[in-house]
This record gives structure tokens, sequence and C-alpha cells, in this order.
């Protein structure tokens, strides 16, 4: 727990005869710091990998005992049944429109609602802001029935526009955006109204090319839970073949559950390209994301 | 303050589209839920005023019971992962070489969709799985223990399916408070003689009450709302003892298509929410002021 201030401390005016104690000492604790966060690891990374070595084996015992660490005779066998049992490619097209219509709509929704609670005045807006924060009280998790009800009502069933437009309008998208646009300096506004532009293109023209940033977190934070969400799209799509992927790994566990090498390939062609975004973009999500929680 | 109409009307030409979508599918689904909850609707007939009967129904399903037994059950996670996760962030909170990568390994599971991980759990946890060959092969247990299919230990088992998904996402939060901390303080009682654990118990957890409050009413509402690994792993299997409460209101809306009972079902789990929230900010406020 001191780790970090043994570090910093400062050793050099400490007499020769205690800095090696103090280093192995250091060096100990250090040990066992990396022992610890390596074990944790394990039990965070290894489903994941077993998995992965179930997917690429091609030979053995699936429940080899013990439980295999490396492939046994590594292929991608499986990948081709996975493509030969279920259409792959009609999952990772709908995975791909319902993540990049929800990130587009997402951010110009919550960008546009934003603009107005930073910048203008207007009757209403304690009233307004006050009904957005209230979202994130509501125990949302519990709407999906209504929502549903909703959406057969409005012929959405089996759309991509069913599963998109109920998570447009999110609180913390409102609310990010909002921080980004009370950031931009009044100066710019009023040099951009002089020169006659209206609040339609201070928006477009200052306010958005500002808020750059902002939007490139949004998007990737919408991007990986549009991606990742199951039990919304299940309910809406009601087809096969308009299953994204998410879902589609989860029939093709129920409907090919004895192919567990299979299975498991479709798990790892479901989360690769979401995982391999996060290993590229992960300061986005690791630094807590400045105070501004799901 | 009046403000001119013209002023007006432009912020809410830029409101309109969040305004809409927020009242049909945010605060529509509370009141028409709401009704739905006191009448017997099928989505296909129009919806039938039934008074309380959809609730005493409830309160005379043994399995509603025990799925509201198991939500709260369910809670037994709140505290898990919260010390989990606290631990969890002060051990990488520090610029040790490949720190990042630790920090990235424990969250992985965040960034994965929840159905991949049914697939994973179901892969550990069957009898002749990786996670009954390691206990085997340390000699832990004998015999495989059917972790899915024991309705003694199925919940327990789908509760630390949860716990193993979360972790990662509120270290990240408690990362965030523990940076906030300033070092000053730490230095200071370093001066004052103060080891690890007092600092730790004195300094750290006290200033990182607020995130602890913040990080413990999402992690309550999250327990009382689970439902979704109990849909990927077990469909509340075996012998319905994985049922929770918000589980019992998708089985009776999605699949029996009996919206009333389905709705009251979670206006019951709700009310809970609201409950469990306020007696969050009653009684573990106050502490932090």
């Amino acid at each position: 727990m001191s780790e970090t201030h043994t570090m910093t401390a400062p050793v050099a005016a400490t007499p020769a005869k205690r800095i090696g104690s103090i280093s192995r000492q250091r060096l100990l604790n250090r040990t066992v710091h990396y022992l610890v966060l390596s074990a944790l690891a394990v039990i965070t990374v290894y489903p994941f990998w077993w998995t992965l070595v179930t997917a690429v084996s091609t030979a053995g015992e699936v429940y080899s005992f013990p439980p295999a660490l490396l492939p046994t005779e590594p292929g991608l066998q499986n990948f081709l049944e996975v493509f030969q049992t279920i259409d792959v490619w009609a999952f990772y097209k709908n995975s791909i429109l319902i993540s990049g219509a929800t990130v587009i709509g997402t951010l110009l929704i919550c960008s546009l609602a934003a603009y107005p609670i930073a910048r203008m005045k207007f009757a209403g807006r304690n009233w307004v802001f006050g009904a957005i924060v209230a979202t994130m009280i509501l125990p949302s998790e519990v709407n999906f029935l209504v929502n549903f009800i909703t959406v057969s009502k409005l012929g959405l069933t089996d759309t991509v526009s069913g599963v998109v437009l109920p998570n447009l309008a999110g609180a913390v998208g409102i609310f990010l955006m909002k921080q980004a646009f009370e950031a931009v300096p009044q100066d710019l506004i009023d040099a951009a109204k002089v020169d006659g532009a209206n609040e339609w293109e201070v928006f477009w023209k200052i306010m958005l090319p500002l808020a750059k940033p902002a939007l490139g977190a949004l998007a990737i934070l919408t991007l990986v839970s549009a991606w990742n969400q199951y039990i919304w799209p299940s309910i809406v799509m009601t087809s096969v073949e308009n299953f994204p992927l998410s879902v589609g790994v989860s029939y093709l566990k129920g409907t090919f559950s004895f192919k567990t090498r299979v299975v498991a390939a479709g798990a790892v062609l479901t989360v690769l390209p979401i995982l391999i975004m996060f290993l590229f973009t992960q300061r986005y999500f690791l630094r807590g994301f400045d105070g501004a929680v799901k | 303050m009046k403000y001119s109409s013209k002023a007006n009307l432009t912020a809410y030409a830029f409101l309109a589209p969040a305004i809409a979508l927020l009242l049909v599918f945010s605060f529509w689904p509370v009141g028409f839920g709401s009704y739905i909850a006191f009448t017997k609707y099928n989505l296909i007939d129009a919806p039938v005023w039934v008074g309380l009967d959809n609730f005493r129904e409830l309160l005379d399903d043994e399995l509603f019971l025990m799925s509201l037994k198991n939500s709260a059950i369910y809670l037994i996670v709140v505290p898990v992962i919260q010390v989990l996760a606290i631990l969890l962030a002060v051990l990488v909170n520090n610029n040790l070489p490949g720190i990042k990568y630790y920090r990235a390994a424990y969250y992985l599971p965040v960034v994965t969709t929840v159905s991949v991980i049914g697939v994973i759990w179901n892969f550990m946890y069957t009898e002749d799985g990786a996670l009954n060959g390691i206990l085997r092969w340390l000699h832990i247990i004998n015999e495989p223990i059917g972790f899915l299919n024991d309705d003694r230990i199925a919940l327990l088992a789908v509760m630390f399916v949860t716990i193993w998904r979360g972790l990662g996402w509120y270290m990240v939060l408690y990362l965030a408070g523990l940076q906030a901390i300033s070092q000053d303080v730490y230095e200071a009682a370093t001066l004052d003689g103060a080891n690890a654990w007092q600092k730790f118990w004195r300094i750290t957890v006290p200033l990182l009450m607020p995130t602890i409050l913040l990080c413990s009413i999402m992690s309550v509402l999250a327990a009382v709302k689970a439902f979704e690994e109990v849909q990927i792993m077990t469909q509340g299997g075996p012998y319905q003892s994985t049922f929770t409460a918000l589980y019992y209101a998708y089985e009776f809306g999605m699949k029996s298509l009996n919206f009333g009972r389905a709705l009251a079902a979670s206006f019951i789990v709700s009310l809970f929410c609201i409950a469990l929230a306020w007696l969050n900010f009653r009684y573990l406020t106050p502490k932090t002021k």
C-alpha cells in the first residue's frame, strides 16, 4: 500500500550502508507486489485464455486434465466451422450497423441537447436539466419491458432503429458534452455572432470542432457499450439474420453447444474486434472518465 | 426572469430530439409501466384494469418470493466487490513498470459482452471444465462440483461471475478517487510516523468515502436488478434456483407475454431500488461530511 511512497522517497542522503538493505527490502516488496498483481491477473485473464486455446486447438480432449495451458495442433479449422455453421458475416454487419448508428446518433443528439444547457438562457432550463438528471436515478434496467411494448407498437421490432433509438439520449453523454461546451471561451462565440453567425452556425463551426476530445471519448465509450449490449437486441431482433454478434454467439451456444471448440471460436470472433479496440484506446476507459460515470 | 420567445424557440429546437427520446424511452416506461402493473395486458388486447390482483398473485407465488430472496442474497456481491475493488485500486495506483497492462487485464471482463462471459463461464463451470480441473489438480476437491447444476450453489456461481465482471469497472472509479487524494497528506502522515496500515485506514478510506458511497449505490442497484448473467448462464435453473426478481419479470414478460404480472414484479424491484438508494444516502452520506 505504501509502495508509491517508499519508491518516491529520496534515498540519496541515506548512508551507503543502509541503501543496500533498503533496496533489498524494496526489491522484496516489489516482488510480492508483482506476485499479487499477477495472481489476480490470472483470475481475470485465464478464462479468456482457456477459451482462446480451445478455439485454436484442433486435436485432443476439449476438457483435458489438468486444464490446458497451450493449444494442441493449433489451426483455424474451428473458425472455418463457425463460418460454415452460422452466417457470421451477417452478425458482423448487424453489429457494425447497430454500433455505428448508436455512436453517430448519440454524438449528435447529446451534443445538440448539451449546447443550450451549457450556453443559452431560456425558460425552463433548470427543469429540463433536472429531468435529464432524473433519468440517471430512474431504475432504467427495468425499462426494457415497456420499451419492448413501445417498439412493437411503433412497428420497430426486428429493426436496427428499434435497437438503437432507446439508447441515443443518455444523461452521461449530455453531461460530458455540456462540460466540454462550458469550457469554450465566450469570446469565440461573441466574435462569431458579431460576424453574423446564428446559434446553429456557432454550434457546428465553433462548439463541435472545439469539443473533439470529448466527442472522441463519448464515441469510444458508446461504441463499446453498443457493441456489447445483449439483452435489448436479443428482445428486439427476432430473426436470426438480424442478430448482432453478441446475440449470435448465444444462439450458437444454444444450437451447437455440443461443439465446444466451435462455440469457443464464435466467442473469440465476437470479442476480438472490441478487445483490439480496447487495447488501443484503454486510456479512455482506465482514467476513471473524469468522474462521469455510467 | 423573462426570456425572448426566439431564444426559447432556439434552445428547444436543439433540445427537441433528446427530449422526445427521453420522454418515450425513459419517462413513458415509468408511467405506463406503473399503470400496466395494475392491469392484465398481453400486448394484443387492450389492458384490463384488475387493481391489485397482479400484486396479490405475486405474493402468492412461491417462485416470486424465492426470486426476491435470491435478489436479497445477491446483495452479498456488493461488499465483496467494493472491498476487492478498493484493494485492487490501491495495488495498481502507482507507476510500476507494466502496471498499465495489469490495469487492462483487470478491465478485460468489463469490455466483454455478457453473452460471451456466459459462454466462457459455462466452459469454466462444467463438471470436467477448467475450474473443477484446477481445484482437483490442487487437491482442494476430489469429486467435481456441478457449479451450475447444483441448486444449492448455482446462485453463488452466478454471483461470482457478477463480481468477476464488475471488479475492473469499480477499480477504475476507485483509482480516480485515489488519484484525487493529495500526496501531501500521505507525506505529512509519514513524517508523523504513520505506517502503511494506519495511512490506509486514517487517510485513504475516509478521503475515499464519496467514491465508496457512489460505488456502493451503483453496486446495490445493479445487484437488485441483476438478471443478465442469469439469462445467459442458467435461465433461472436448476430447479428455478437462480431466479432473481428481474429475471422473473423477464420470464413473465418476454416468454409468457403476461405484462401485467411482469410489470408488477418490476414495479416492486423499482420500489426496492428507490428504498435502497435512499437508505444509502441517508446512512452513508453524513459520515463523509
